[in-house]
């Protein structure tokens, strides 16, 4: 098992004071936070900050922490020793005015020194649950634009805890096949009835709610309902119009480009998009493609373009 | 793609054929009431119909996300309403440079 170095985790010394290591939680927490960071691993050191602050947060679990002093040499496998916690009582989850922060599970590591019971939401962020129903589901699911412009049937995989026959929690893959509501959006939701936890005692098991992420397609960019494509056009076809195919999910259409039409021009065709209800709009915005010049004959046609019509791009410029 | 010899699960599009009551939308969102009633006190979504108190279901994703700042972030209320709204307008404005 790995050791982890939770005051590297969260960038502060050993000998750091609570004050510290919350205002270090608060800074990292806002960065990697994974609703609101840009950066590429968010959600992977987000989780090991939580797990870092729910330790170093409690006083208890940062002096028994602080027992198993730097951890084994680099490559080492890390064994919690064997009176380890003894004298320590750890009494789940550490209340608090803040924090923590996570859905995921503990480390391997985290599990080994502190058991399941020790992680989990803090105060004030416990799960309200209801008596009489299972809890509900919550899952992100990327699905193939094709998908919702079918309503096709999909298999999804996701992970989900469960009891396993030890008694602790596992995560094992539950794969479900799942119809894409024609025209449905990204960011909506799917809610299966049913599919969620069973109740402790009586009562309705609870929902699974998916939500859907497209994942990038090749022709079109999606925007609620609304889709969005790059159309690239020939310099004559927007300086004297032309009428040019354009691919739709339902097919291709004919679309006339107006004469005198401007590079990043965006022409709309109704109803084309996301089949919802109503139907989204296909915006298809202009890409001046020039010819390439590769051939003799090419530049010829451009040395008798530039001689018959005088043109200074860049007049505006004043140079 | 779907897996042979398994039943097709067909579930509902929340944001439009759904309207959550508030004690089904804190239900779903794992809270008390009174920390949707909160958000709803921000101006975060309307529930639409005064009366009987429904929320349309993209008043889930907003939820779920503004209890997740609340609660990883230490913000209020207001904080995550204004984290949303401007999370929403860098969202806006990204598309637009595409």
């Amino acid at each position: 098992m790995e050791f982890k170095d939770y005051y590297a985790s969260m960038g502060v010394p050993r000998d750091a004071t609570a004050e510290q290591i919350k205002q270090a939680y608060r800074k990292l927490a806002r960065k990697y936070h994974p609703d609101v960071s840009k950066e590429p691993d968010a959600e992977q050191r987000f989780k090991e900050v939580g797990e870092a602050y729910e330790v170093l947060r409690d006083p208890q679990k940062r002096a028994a922490y602080d027992q198993l002093g730097s951890g084994p040499k680099p490559g080492e496998e890390f064994r919690p020793p064997p009176d380890w916690a003894s004298g320590f009582e750890f009494r789940g989850p550490a209340g608090g005015d803040e924090g923590f922060a996570f859905e995921g599970d503990p480390s391997e590591f985290f599990e080994s020194l502190f058991g399941r019971a020790g992680f989990g939401a803090a105060a004030g962020a416990r799960p309200h649950r209801r008596p009489d129903r299972g809890e509900d589901h919550h899952a992100r699911v990327v699905i193939d634009l094709e998908a919702t412009l079918e309503g096709a049937t999909r298999a999804l995989t996701l992970r989900v805890p469960a009891m396993g026959d030890d008694g602790r929690p596992h995560l094992r893959d539950r794969t479900l096949n799942v119809r894409i509501p024609k025209g449905i959006q990204a960011g909506q939701h799917i809610r299966l009835a049913g599919q969620g936890d069973k109740p402790q005692g009586e009562g309705k098991p609870g929902d699974l709610f998916l939500e859907v992420q497209f994942a990038p397609h090749r022709l079109y960019r999606p925007e609620g309902r609304d889709l969005h494509l790059d159309l690239p056009v020939a310099p004559w076809e927007v300086a004297l119009g032309a009428t040019v195919a354009v691919p739709t999910p339902a097919g291709s259409v004919e679309l006339k480009v107006p004469a005198g039409s401007k590079a990043g021009s965006r022409l709309r065709l109704r109803g084309r998009g996301l089949p919802s209800e109503p139907p989204g709009d296909l915006y298809a915005t202009l890409q001046i493609v020039l010819p390439p010049s590769d051939s003799e004959q090419a530049r010829e046609a451009y040395r008798a373009f530039s001689a018959a019509v005088p043109f200074n791009p860049r007049a505006a410029l004043g140079a | 793609m779907a897996i042979a010899d398994t039943p097709v699960l067909i579930g509902k599009i929340v944001e439009e054929e759904l309207r959550l009551t508030l004690d089904e939308l804190s239900g779903v969102c794992s809270v008390e009431r009174r920390r949707i009633v909160e958000l709803v006190e921000h101006g975060l979504f309307d529930a639409q119909n005064a009366g009987d108190q429904r929320f349309g279901g993209d008043s889930l994703r907003r939820a779920r996300l503004a209890l997740r700042l609340q609660r990883d972030l230490g913000v209020n209320a207001a904080g995550a309403s204004l984290v949303i709204e401007l999370l929403e307008r860098i969202a806006a404005l990204e598309a637009r440079l595409r």
